[in-house]
């Protein structure tokens, strides 16, 4: 079974504050659950199918449950990092596909700005991987720098070629008047900030902001009956990537597995794709996505990137209108939320007039959650226009 | 290599915590070994310590003792670390690639982090942790 043009995103709403120190995180959870039902025409009693993750507090998704007062026939708490929103979608529209459901909601909120809570926590006890990683003193960006320095060595990609995704993200987050940062920046100025991890410099990772999304899925007869443009799923693929006991490459990611369902589900291929939504929560993050995806040819990323190929609205694929994760926001440590809203706003149209692409008809929403260099979850949505 | 542990000079070492399927292991660090698994199924070598074969999936792995040698397969200065590196100030994350096969998240010490570079041959050394396990670090490899 094919979920292809079985589900639609009948609604998208993307919290506009980036620093909330006196909203609690189920308030935040509540509000973009209200802004997206809102945006759709619908409300809480509608919901019958809910999906979060472990930025949602409690176990699973029973404490939202109990506090949105929602009346479930399907509930998805599954994670696997910063791009399960992505699945989450997919997994929505399988399950309102199977008739397990016929309006679902997915939630993502979280304050790690105004508050110590850096990630969720380990609830089941300390993962195998503990007393061999941080140990030695392993951290997220240490380890998307081990796959950044070996993608260098092999490829002979450059650090100014990593910051043209930065500037192009900046070039779109000066339109937006929510992203935490506006300023246009150079070259130049990214590889003369700091270094974090080496190579990668302060201004090759996302930002830390609180804030929050939702989105609303619903199956064929309601997306026509709602009064409201919605946006029609064609493809979604999803992807584990790990160690293998050792023997992992770390220029790769479970993109090129995720991609490759998510456009054969789909029926088109990259060439086909107006605009990308990818994952950056860091400047490497999003080459390694564009060769995986097929995009470009495996080692090419570093060149593909340049000439402004990123920028919209006229670049060859426009990518995050809305800024991404480098300067809008990253809720809760996680981007693949975020991804998923502005997409929506580019195929309804809704984007900035400055970074709407023309015509945009297809998209793509991409995540890498986890960790590069070690695990990672991949998750891939190829979306089109309603009436596509 | 049977070095014995010694203490680190620049690094915070924390102690591991140690699992019934992780104990031998542990135990040869504190003799200046280290130890892979082979399985016996499909020959696969695997990093770090478990119970199925991430190859095979067969549960016949067993330990074996590894040279201690590899080359830095990558590596990254971290400015600022967190938890017990927090104030650690900067230093050399790595991915080793052992003579064996397995890659292995570890630290290179006692080198000038400048003149690293990935292909680089590395041994092990041990640091104490003060606790049931020594810390698997490598530094630059001199003949």
């Amino acid at each position: 079974m094919s979920i292809k043009g079985k589900a639609y995103i009948a609604g998208a709403y993307e919290h506009p504050g980036r620093e909330l120190p006196d909203t609690s995180i189920p308030q935040i959870h509540a509000e973009v659950a209200l802004g997206a039902l809102a945006d759709a025409g619908l409300g809480l009693g509608d919901v019958d199918g809910y999906f979060c993750a472990a930025d949602a507090p409690g176990l699973g998704g029973l404490a939202m449950a109990d506090y949105l007062g929602l009346n479930l026939r399907y509930m998805d708490s599954s994670d696997m990092g910063g791009s399960v929103y992505l699945s989450h979608v997919g997994h929505a529209a399988a399950a309102i596909a199977a008739g397990k459901c016929r309006v679902a909601l997915i939630t993502l909120g979280g304050r790690p700005r105004t508050t110590k809570l850096r990630a969720p926590g380990q609830l089941m006890g300390e993962p195998p991987e503990k007393a061999f990683e941080p140990i030695f003193g392993s951290n997220v960006s240490a380890l998307y720098a081990l796959a950044a320095r070996r993608h260098m060595y092999q490829y002979g990609t450059t650090s100014e070629q990593l910051a043209e995704i930065k500037v192009a993200a900046s070039t779109h987050a000066q339109h937006n008047e929510n992203a935490l940062l506006r300023k246009v920046v150079s070259v130049e100025q990214v590889v003369a900030s700091p270094m974090v991890s080496s190579p990668l410099h302060r201004l090759d990772c996302c930002v830390v902001t609180d804030g929050g999304g939702a989105l609303v899925l619903v199956g064929e007869e309601d997306a026509k009956r709602l009064d409201r443009q919605c946006v029609k799923i064609l493809g979604h693929g999803e992807a584990v990537e790990h160690t293998s006991g050792g023997h992992q490459d770390i220029t790769m990611t479970g993109g090129v597995k995720s991609g490759r369902d998510a456009f054969a589900e789909a029926g088109v291929k990259p060439a086909d794709i107006d605009y990308v939504g990818l994952y950056d929560s860091f400047t490497i993050t999003v080459l390694l996505a564009l060769e995986d995806l097929g995009f470009c040819e495996k080692g090419a990323g570093g060149k593909f990137v340049l000439d402004g190929a990123l920028q919209a609205p006229h670049g060859k694929l426009p990518f995050n209108t809305d800024g991404g994760s480098l300067c809008n926001n990253h809720p809760a440590n996680r981007g693949g939320m975020t991804k998923m809203i502005e997409a929506v706003r580019q195929l309804r149209g809704e984007a900035h007039p400055e970074v709407q692409v023309p015509d945009c008809e297809l998209a793509v929403a991409h995540g890498t959650g986890g960790w590069l260099a070690t695990r990672m979850g991949n998750a891939t949505v190829v979306l089109g226009r309603e009436d596509t | 290599m049977t070095d014995t542990p010694t203490r680190a000079t620049s690094l915070p070492s924390p102690a591991p915590e140690v699992q019934p399927e992780t104990a031998a292991f542990w135990a040869a660090t504190l003799e200046g070994k280290l130890l892979l698994q082979c399985c016996a199924a499909c020959g696969a070598v695997v990093y770090y310590p478990r119970f199925v074969c991430s190859s095979c999936h067969s549960t016949k792995l067993a330990h074996f003792e590894a040279s201690g040698l590899g080359t830095i397969y990558s590596y990254t200065v971290t400015a600022k670390g967190i938890l017990e590196y927090q104030d650690a100030g900067s230093y050399v994350l790595a991915m080793v690639e052992l003579a064996e096969g397995p890659k292995m998240i570890t630290n290179i010490v006692d080198c000038e982090p400048g003149d690293l570079a990935i292909g680089q041959e590395v041994e092990v050394v041990f640091h104490e942790t003060g606790g049931a396990g020594a810390l698997p670090r490598f530094r630059p490899r001199v003949d």
